[in-house]
């Protein structure tokens, strides 16, 4: 159908995890995570969905 | 509720996605193939997720994430008993007839097996159904939006649930009109993998925050931490059903009779590319459904966990807030003079609990995500039954396929309208889950039983499924109407003509109604069956087991085999159950 669904999945996931992690790095040692167990959640989870949008998106245009 | 730019950015981001995918898919939209059904071109693993993803509205998010809470672990037989040996059987033996069939969707399939009178039926009652649920989703929607208070500051309080609404709607209905069955199916995959990323990272922190599993059955009494604790009888587990009301009404006719027939989910395997894809849909759809609990159920649990606000009396709440009378403005107390626990706002206020700003946006955006789908979902089945199955049968038959389209794209518009009424009158129970239950088990129920003697006994004809199907739904009512659960009054909950059985839960009451109502259209049909007159066989290749030729499957390597993929479901869901068990 036209539209690899990979494409906008791998974006989605790219972007979210550019915008969090930015946020985190930019959060570094703030007092807002106290909340999230003193876990820089939005840093670590930035990255994870960073890491994963990254690698949908290389599988997608391999082909 | 405070949110940053960030926040809102994240939600941005998403709906531009949303809305994206729509307009590209637009100019693939050419005939009413390509918008009810996909084009019937997509890869199995692509309906897989969206099979899940289309239910994963409203009823799952915030009703399991609800009974995590008030019932525990006990909660996950909706998914092990309650959906994925349904999901695993009509992958392996109903999808070769719905598929096979080329029946453009579950009432037509009903059509050629049987006549146009049970199709018609089906096609109604479901019709009415799927506007119902698209329209508790939207309801729920605002209503947690309005709760939350997400745009507090930003539109007049009086505003926010109609705001919500006219948001929801014309989102569901823009991308829709736009790009079909396919846009639906491609959000459903988006959102599901947003679900993941949102509600993972919340089950991490608050697993480290409790103590992890161990620490949670430290805290909550056994029978919340044990799904089959005291099963043998309903006054001994957290349900109130025992184990065959559970089995055989949860288990058999609930679930068989939901994810076996309802077009909602059917239409997803329906848009895959091929007959072996088709087949494999429902299956691969189950491997992340069984670990779904730990999703969507675990977040409940850690919630009642969270033992710092535990004090007082009664049964855990942990962080849950008590359920406030939205025209007083106090909290609701029971008849123990305990106040009542707003076991909906367990997801809702873990979320608040646990992640700070920029997570947050991305966790209250798998939870918009997950109502939007629900919606669409039922949205996209709701236009296809319309357009083919009324429309084109008792409305206008022989026009072009360029009419049915813009036909399919007028039903999507006032499927939504409908749901928006549908929504403004959405009653007042306390678990949206039980109230689906109610509506599942007086239309759903009996009908799995039409569909499994229509597939499996060539016997059976279309006079017997049809007064099966009205009497199993008169079944239904007369149980409804003459049982009670112990604790309701009589009226909505049953009792309404005489109370000749008290069951200990309305769980129970629901399963039971189930029962009946399945054994009442199992027994009509066959017996009518006997006295009427078959369809010739030759009329009914394709449509039932015994006289359709099995396709080999010697192509297919043996990971993909539907048997490989259904063991291996089967053995890990065994694992699960003796794990927590």
């Amino acid at each position: 159908m036209g539209l690899d669904i990979r494409l906008p999945l791998g974006y989605v996931f790219v972007i979210l995890g550019v915008i969090l992690t930015a946020y985190g790095a930019a959060t570094w040692n703030s007092a807002i995570y106290a909340i999230s167990m003193g876990i820089n959640i939005n840093l670590v989870w930035g990255l994870t969905m960073l890491l994963a949008g990254g690698v949908t998106l290389i599988v997608a245009k391999r082909k | 509720m405070h949110l940053s730019w960030v926040d809102w950015l994240i939600m941005l981001v998403y709906f531009v996605f949303v809305l994206g995918i729509g307009f590209a898919l637009k100019r693939y939209m050419r005939t009413s193939n390509d918008f009810f059904l996909a084009g019937r071109a997509l890869p199995a693993w692509v309906c897989g997720l969206a099979f899940i993803s289309a239910n994963l509205g409203a009823q799952e998010v915030i009703g399991m994430g609800a009974s995590g809470a008030k019932y525990g672990i006990i909660t996950s037989h909706f998914y092990w008993i309650g959906a994925i040996p349904a999901m695993l059987f009509v992958g392996l033996f109903m999808m070769p007839f719905y598929y096979g069939s080329k029946a453009r969707s579950v009432p037509e399939y009903l059509r050629m097996r049987y006549d146009e009178k049970t199709r018609a039926v089906n096609a109604f009652s479901f019709a009415i159904m799927t506007v119902f649920s698209s329209g508790i989703s939207m309801y729920a929607m605002a209503l947690l939006i309005q709760t939350l208070g997400l745009l507090h500051g930003i539109v007049p309080e009086a505003w926010i649930f109609h705001v919500s609404v006219v948001i929801s709607a014309v989102i569901v209905l823009g991308y829709i009109f736009l790009g079909g069955l396919t846009s639906a199916i491609y959000n459903e995959v988006l959102q599901f993998f947003l679900i993941v990323a949102g509600f993972l990272p919340l089950v991490w922190i608050g697993l480290r925050n409790v103590g992890g599993w161990e620490g949670i059955k430290r805290t909550l009494p056994a029978e919340m931490t044990h799904s089959w604790h005291g099963i043998a009888h309903a006054n001994t587990n957290t349900l109130g059903v025992e184990v065959v009301g559970l089995v055989m009404g949860l288990g058999f006719v609930l679930s068989f009779g939901y994810w076996c027939t309802d077009f909602l989910v059917i239409q997803r395997a329906m848009a895959a590319e091929s007959y072996d894809s088709a087949r494999r849909v429902p299956i691969i759809a189950a491997i992340p459904k069984m670990f779904f609990p730990f999703l969507v159920i675990l977040p409940g649990l850690i919630a009642v966990s969270v033992t710092a606000h535990a004090m007082g009396g009664g049964s855990p709440h942990g962080i849950i807030p008590a359920k406030i009378d939205p025209l007083s403005g106090h909290a609701v107390l029971g008849t123990d003079g305990q106040p009542v626990w707003n076991y909906d706002l367990a997801i809702p206020v873990m979320l608040l609990h646990f992640f700070p700003t920029g997570i947050l946006g991305l966790g209250l955006t798998a939870l918009l995500a997950s109502f939007m789908s629900g919606m669409a979902g039922n949205v996209t089945a709701f236009n296809t039954v319309w357009t083919y199955d009324i429309y084109q049968s008792y409305i206008k038959k022989n026009a072009s396929d360029a009419h049915y389209l813009w036909m399919g794209r007028v039903a999507t518009v006032g499927g939504v309208l409908l749901s928006i009424a549908a929504a403004y009158a959405a009653t007042s129970f306390n678990n949206i889950m039980d109230a689906l239950q109610l509506v599942f088990s007086m239309v759903n129920a009996p009908l799995f039983a039409t569909f499994l003697l229509g597939m499996f006994w060539k016997r059976t004809t279309g006079h017997a499924a049809f007064t099966g199907l009205i009497s199993g739904t008169a079944a239904a009512m007369l149980h409804h109407g003459l049982t009670l659960p112990s604790d309701a009054v009589t009226g909505l909950h049953g009792g309404w003509i005489h109370v000749v059985h008290i069951y200990p839960s309305d769980m129970a009451q629901n399963f039971w109604t189930a029962i009946f109502a399945f054994g009442v259209n199992f027994i009509v049909t066959i017996v009518v069956s006997l006295v009427t007159k078959p369809k010739p066989e030759s009329e009914l290749i394709g449509l039932v087991y015994s006289l359709t030729p099995k396709v080999p499957e010697l192509h297919l390597p043996w990971w993909k085999k539907p048997w490989t993929l259904a063991v291996g479901v089967g053995i890990v869901v065994a694992i699960l159950n003796f794990v927590f068990a």
